[in-house]
Formats: structure tokens, C-alpha cells, sequence
């Protein structure tokens, strides 16, 4: 998967995480949540594992989490790769 | 039984996250009016994850989709059919030839998926006055049809009428909906009540619904589940008399009599069959039902 442009999914509702993708020269992953301590590295391996999947090896991944569990982060680091992809730079 | 349709918004990942907690039949997974049109591909998203990752438990899974004629029902169709949902509810369904449209784009998603044709059922919701007027035909159209649903918030406005919460802009196509349900043979049900403040309000437009014939009612807030519920659910004094009924049928069988009577009324076969549907429905909710030596 090629990165276009940027592009970004989700709210900063509770429960959700906003996503920004935008393109880099490798694979990496931000995060700032309201659970940072607890589950900062939890997020981190769900965005990587999801971008793998994907195929998307050259993306700056930045999540604004809100409290979101695991399905609603790959939904949401998932449509934000797809936009970015589809996006022009 | 099915006696509550709860929507949840597809793109809110608190309230699918908790949708199952408030005691609704089934839930409708919003793909349509609750996602603005640049979050429609976050919802197919959102919906499917989380459909694989919760456990919504007995609750019925229907996933609202968009309207033929838009560019998201295609997309739409064949996010949701790999879901294998119970039912599909289309949009703004006008008459038969929209069944046939959406069945065969569902066939197509169903073969592609290696998932048994016809699988995916179908509640259409009928919400234009043309939706009213084919209601029979649209009830008929396919047998993925298993219900259809009044929507009365857009067919007002296409009635240009004005809308009253006593509903008496609504009550022919009330009425038009259940006589078509009940007629092809199908399940049938009634828009929601919107004021989510206003309880008695919903309890009466909930029993006038129960009273007419619908089969259940939509509700738009987790608050109305509970009323709704007891509306359409069998009470105590139905239980009873439908009993009495049996005994005195059973009775009179015993005794090779033609006719019974129960305090002096004739009972004859829809107050049979009447009291049939109040014991299943009783059995079904674990509330007793037929009564077992």
C-alpha cells in the first residue's frame, strides 16, 4: 500500500481514537491517549500490526486515543491507510 | 421474538461497543442517517470490526444500508453480506423492482462470499408515499422479505404533512403497513417514538402500535427499550385467559362438544387462535406460556 498523501479517521469522542496517516520513509507509530501508562505499547503494536496487514510499510501513524479497544482502533488506523492511499499529495 | 429494533449509529464505536446492554431484540447497525456522507467507508469499517470482535448475544443483528440511486449502496452490500447479518434493511424502498434490485446485488455478494443464496434476509423500510402504496408488493417481492417497517419521520415529509406526536398523520399508513405485513405473511413494524423524554407518551403510542397489529417498534433511544418491550410482551392477564381458553378447547375435545364457552362467551377459532400467540409468545419470553404438568 502506497501512502499519497494525508488523510485522517475517527473522532476524539470517548471511546475512539483519531487518526492521522500521513507519508514517511519508514514505519512508525505516535500515540498520546488518556490511557497512555496503561496501554500505550498495547495501542502502538495494534497500529503497526494493522499497517502491516495492509501492506503499508512507509507511513507516519499518529493516534489521539480516547479510550478506544482494540477493534476500533484497526478500524479506525485502517480507513485512515485506505484515505491516505487514495489521497493526493 | 422480536418485539424491539434498537438503531445504533455505525460510526459511534461507544454505543456499538455497548449495544447489547439494554435488553433490545435486535439491533440495527446504522449505516444511513446516523453517518454523514464523508463517513460512510468508516462506517462499513467500524460495523464490520466490530461485529467480528462483540458478542452481541441473542440480540438479532439488521444492518440499515443507504438507498438504491446513492453511491454508497453498492459498497454497502458488499461490506455487510461477508457479516452475515439476519437481515439487510434498505432504504427508501419504493416498490418490488427495489427488492429485486438490492436481492441481486445481495445474491451476487452471497455467491462471491461462498455463503448460502438467499441467507441474507431483508426488512425493507417503507418511508415515501409510494413505499406505502406498493406495501403488499414490496412484502411480497422476494422471499428474503421478512418484515417490512414503517418509517414515519420521511414519510411525513414526502406527505407534506405535519408531524404531531398523536401520529394522526400517519394512522393510514399505519394501518396500510400492517394490513400488507399481514396479508403476505411477514413481521411488521413501527416507527419509533422520537421524544425520548416523554414516557407515557411512548407507552401509549406503543400499545396503540401493539393494538393495531404491528409485530414490534423501533426505538431510537436505549431509554425506550423497556417500555416497548413490556408493550409487546404478553401480560399476566393475557397469560391467564389464553389458558382458560386452552382448558375449556381441551375440555370441550374431551367431551366430543362442538362449541365451548368461557363466563358465557363463545370461543371459537380466533380467540384460539389468538390465545396460541399469547402462550407462544409467553414460552418464547420465558414467561410461563403453556402451562406444563
Amino acid at each position: 500500500m502506497q501512502i499519497q498523501g494525508r488523510a485522517m479517521a475517527g473522532t476524539l469522542e470517548s471511546n475512539d481514537v483519531m487518526v492521522t496517516v500521513s507519508p514517511a520513509e519508514g514505519l512508525e507509530v505516535q500515540v498520546a491517549s488518556i490511557v497512555l501508562n496503561q496501554f500505550g505499547k498495547e495501542l502502538k503494536r495494534v497500529a503497526l500490526d494493522t499497517a502491516r496487514q495492509l501492506g503499508a510499510e512507509r507511513a507516519l501513524i499518529e493516534l489521539d486515543d480516547r479510550g478506544a479497544v482494540e477493534c476500533t482502533v484497526r478500524a479506525r488506523v485502517e480507513t485512515a491507510l485506505t484515505r491516505a492511499k487514495e489521497a493526493t499529495a | 421474538m422480536r418485539r424491539t429494533m434498537m438503531f445504533v449509529p455505525g460510526n459511534n464505536p461507544g454505543m456499538l461497543l455497548n449495544a447489547d446492554v439494554y435488553g433490545a431484540d435486535a439491533l440495527i447497525l446504522d449505516l444511513e442517517d446516523a453517518v454523514a456522507p464523508g463517513e460512510k467507508d468508516a462506517a462499513r469499517v467500524l460495523v464490520r470490526n466490530a461485529l467480528r470482535a462483540f458478542d452481541y448475544g441473542s440480540a438479532e443483528i439488521i444492518i440499515r444500508i443507504n438507498p438504491l440511486g446513492t453511491p454508497f449502496i453498492e459498497d454497502d452490500i458488499r461490506a455487510v453480506v461477508p457479516l452475515k447479518p439476519a437481515m439487510i434493511m434498505p432504504t427508501k424502498v419504493a416498490g418490488a423492482e427495489d427488492i429485486h434490485a438490492v436481492s441481486a446485488m445481495i445474491l451476487e455478494a452471497e455467491r462471491a462470499n461462498g455463503l448460502p443464496e438467499g441467507s441474507v434476509g431483508l426488512i425493507p423500510l417503507l418511508e415515501t408515499a409510494m413505499g406505502i402504496e406498493n406495501a403488499y408488493h414490496i412484502a411480497t417481492a422476494d422471499p428474503r422479505v421478512k418484515a417490512i417497517f414503517l418509517g414515519a419521520e420521511d414519510l411525513s415529509s414526502d406527505l407534506q404533512a405535519i408531524r404531531s406526536k398523536e401520529n394522526h398523520e400517519i394512522l393510514y399508513a399505519r394501518g396500510r403497513v400492517v394490513m400488507a405485513a399481514r396479508a403476505a405473511g411477514v413481521d411488521c413494524y413501527d416507527t419509533p417514538f422520537t421524544d425520548v423524554n416523554d414516557d407515557e407518551g411512548l407507552a401509549q403510542d406503543a400499545a396503540f402500535a401493539r393494538a393495531i397489529g404491528f409485530t414490534g417498534k423501533a426505538v431510537i433511544s436505549p431509554r425506550h427499550v423497556p417500555a416497548v418491550n413490556e408493550a409487546f410482551s404478553p401480560s399476566e392477564q393475557d397469560i391467564a385467559y389464553a389458558r382458560e381458553v386452552m382448558a375449556v378447547i381441551q375440555e370441550g375435545e374431551r367431551l366430543g362438544r362442538g362449541a365451548v364457552s368461557l363466563r358465557g362467551k363463545m370461543i371459537d377459532k380466533p380467540i384460539v387462535d389468538r390465545a396460541r400467540r399469547v402462550l407462544d409468545a409467553a414460552e418464547a419470553l420465558g414467561l410461563g406460556g403453556y402451562e406444563h404438568e
